[in-house]
């Protein structure tokens, strides 16, 4: 990057100053600790200068915005063109009340749907199920049927505004519900534009809502890509997601190698299909934590889109352009949020959102701060909302492309995340592949290990958390609470009850055998689930025919 | 030497979020329990019987889901059905405060909400055992 002489000269000038300068204000004022870590316990360096960035070149590592290799951002002007989507991610109770929680924060400003399901949804289960007991609508919406998500999108235009849902083992039935729901509606699927998250990979690592083995698990993933790439061509048909495996306590760089080695696990399932890699891989999406190491994330996130780009460039030899773009959306990290003083949590929120917007990403979720107790209450969602706005239209940090590049701190962080990323690729590959190092638990012992790494640090107090170990108040805790009903819980079992009594008895049945045949061949399942929807089979009875066929999962223990 | 204290980790209900079970049952070893950990989606039936399976001092359970006011006291009147009562029931995850009265008239000995220091987990089952 800088001119080989240039080079030793600002090394003979470093050295000087550490003997000089450095040891001169050390010696009156030595540093705080030992040594300073991220968040993630990865050292930091308290001065980071071109010699950090060794002799690559400027093209190689940053070239420009919307070219290879992408780490400045996928597009050539990024916001200045286009702000992020705010998507806040909502659901609770029943489909009415989360219809209303939508609407709100439409009202309010946000400009794309995500939709967070209850449990039982997304373990496959009806909300009468004997497993739904005490689950209803507590983590997010219950969606047990065609009906439900008719309701749940009552008096919103669907053509016009993107939806995300948060779902993973039950994707293709859920995604069957909408496409089923806009046919309905006369509204082509190819006006169609949202996302499904249907990563299980991550699942068996870390969010645990899985219901079959991975196999299967992965045909059905498959078949979304297959389906989707043929008939709903603006639909992400999977967002694969480090969130997660943050939240269950990976470090950053564990989040972006997880992330990646499962991404071109996707990748290589396609193309193993047959499919050719340029006809699915640009509707890969990826969706990324922002915890509070401002610089640590962001160059998460631009050594996320460097790594990306190549591999699908040169490893998987993809042609298009959109192929190589790791676009994601981020959500803030729930895992942060502190039951203590739980306003403070708004100031996290704020600068976890900008490492999001300084590190690219194309769309964003801010947690509100009310979440270290429940699923959040209207005035809460509203602040988180506010702090996205804020910084969409008050900070100035959206008017220039990727402002930190050239940084040598951001850029060196980079380069060690990349460089570690592809370390865990080697040693997953070692295990034999993605799926046997699920078999043997490696993915879940590292994450295990570094929760367990990061509250010892709490307790130790080496960390310090605002509120929780230090600067503690005695003072009773105000949050507006937010309950789920039991008129929701009567309006959703009505509405199934009337599902199950109304639907035509003989259509159903044909749809429900004709499905379990092709789970048992190997047809592409999406088309048969459609049917099956179109039919007003519900979740429950879909997912139970699903395990019937494929098993369900049993995962090693282990903490 | 004393006999050591076993403690079962449970996590009921659906919810997948282990990260704070696996944290305390880790926190539980070091400090030289034995733990059991049950794995996801445990339902009170199961937990009591691996419980008393496993013949431990006492139980605890994490739920984060919000199904807790099901769960938690469905594991006592349960253990009391077996006549086990005697294994003490501790709960933690995202508990409204207001929900902890109700949970200990229901027999839970205690309830750790997040941000409670493992010191204080660990505490608490070494006077449970005795």
């Amino acid at each position: 990057m800088v001119h080989p002489g240039e080079l030793q000269r600002i090394e003979r000038r470093l050295r000087n100053w550490e003997e000089t300068t450095l040891r001169g204000s050390l010696k009156k004022q030595p540093e705080s600790r030992k040594e300073f870590v991220t968040i993630s316990g990865v050292p930091v360096g308290s001065l980071y200068t071109p010699l950090d960035l060794g002799t690559k070149s400027y093209e190689e590592r940053l070239g420009m915005p919307g070219e290879y290799p992408f780490t400045r951002g996928i597009h050539p002007t990024m916001y200045r063109g286009r702000l992020w989507t705010m998507r806040m991610f909502a659901g609770y109770g029943d489909a009415e009340d989360t219809n209303r929680r939508f609407k709100y924060l439409i009202e309010h400003g946000e400009t794309g749907l995500s939709v967070a399901f209850d449990m039982p949804t997304l373990y496959g289960y009806d909300t009468d199920a004997p497993e739904a007991k005490g689950e209803f609508g507590t983590c997010g919406v219950a969606v047990s049927s065609l009906r439900d998500m008719e309701t749940l999108f009552g008096g919103i235009d669907v053509a016009s505004v993107s939806t995300s849902m948060t779902i993973n083992s039950p994707a293709s039935v859920l995604w069957a519900m909408y496409l089923a729901m806009a046919e309905e509606r006369k509204i082509p699927w190819t006006k169609l534009r949202g996302t499904i998250q249907n990563d299980i990979l991550k699942e068996y690592q870390a969010q645990k809502e899985w219901i079959f083995p991975p196999e299967p698990s992965m045909r059905l993933v498959v078949d979304t890509f297959e389906f989707g790439s043929k008939h709903v061509p603006q639909w992400n048909t999977i967002s694969i997601s480090g969130y997660h495996i943050r939240e269950a306590g990976a470090t950053a760089l564990q989040e972006l190698a997880f992330t990646l080695a499962n991404g071109l696990e996707y990748a290589r399932w396609g193309t193993d299909r047959g499919l050719k890699i340029d006809e699915f891989a640009p509707r890969l999406s990826f969706f990324f934590n922002a915890h509070n190491d401002l610089f640590e994330e962001i160059a998460k996130y631009r050594a996320a889109r460097r790594i990306w780009a190549r591999e699908m460039k040169e490893t998987f030899r993809a042609k298009n352009m959109r192929s190589w773009l790791l676009r994601f959306h981020t959500q803030t990290a729930g895992v942060s949020l502190t039951a203590q003083q739980p306003e403070v949590n708004i100031v996290r929120t704020a600068i976890q959102a900008l490492a999001a917007v300084l590190g690219g990403t194309q769309s964003l979720h801010t947690n509100s701060y009310d979440e270290a107790y429940q699923v959040p209450a209207e005035k809460a969602v509203r602040i988180a909302l506010r702090t996205q706005q804020i910084l969409a239209y008050e900070s100035g940090v959206a008017n220039t492309v990727d402002p930190l590049g050239g940084s040598y701190c951001v850029e060196a962080l980079t380069d060690e995340m990349e460089d570690g990323a592809y370390k865990y690729f080697d040693r997953i590959e070692a295990l034999g592949g993605v799926i046997p190092a699920i078999r043997k638990g490696f993915f879940q012992q590292e994450i295990a290990n570094s929760a367990y790494r990061y509250q010892k640090e709490i307790e130790d107090k080496d960390r310090v958390i605002v509120g929780v170990n230090d600067f503690i108040v005695d003072e009773p805790t105000v949050v507006e609470a937010l309950r789920v009903t039991n008129e929701a819980l009567a309006r959703q079992l009505r509405r199934l009850r009337t599902v199950r009594k109304e639907r035509d008895p003989g259509k159903h049945a044909k749809a429900m055998e004709r499905l379990t045949k092709a789970c048992e061949g190997e047809q592409n399942t999406v088309a048969y689930l459609l049917d099956a929807v179109r039919a007003h089979a519900t979740l429950g009875e879909i997912c139970d025919a699903m395990r019937e066929v494929f098993g369900v999962w049993e995962e090693p223990l282990l903490y | 030497m004393a006999k050591k204290i076993r403690v079962l980790i449970a996590k009921p209900g659906l919810d997948g979020h282990d990260r704070g079970a696996k944290i305390v049952a880790r926190a539980l070893r070091d400090a030289g329990m034995e733990v059991v950990y049950t794995g996801l989606r445990q339902s009170p039936e199961d937990i009591v019987e691996a419980a008393i399976q496993e013949d431990v001092d006492a139980i605890g359970l994490s739920c984060l889901s919000g199904a807790h006011m099901t769960l938690f006291p469905a594991v006592v009147r349960l253990l009391r059905r077996r006549r086990a009562s005697d294994i003490v029931v501790a709960g933690g995850g995202i508990i409204p405060d207001e929900d902890v009265p109700r949970l200990k008239k229901a027999g839970i000995k205690a309830v750790f909400g997040p941000g409670t220091p493992l010191s204080e987990i660990v505490a608490f089952f070494r006077d449970a055992a005795k």
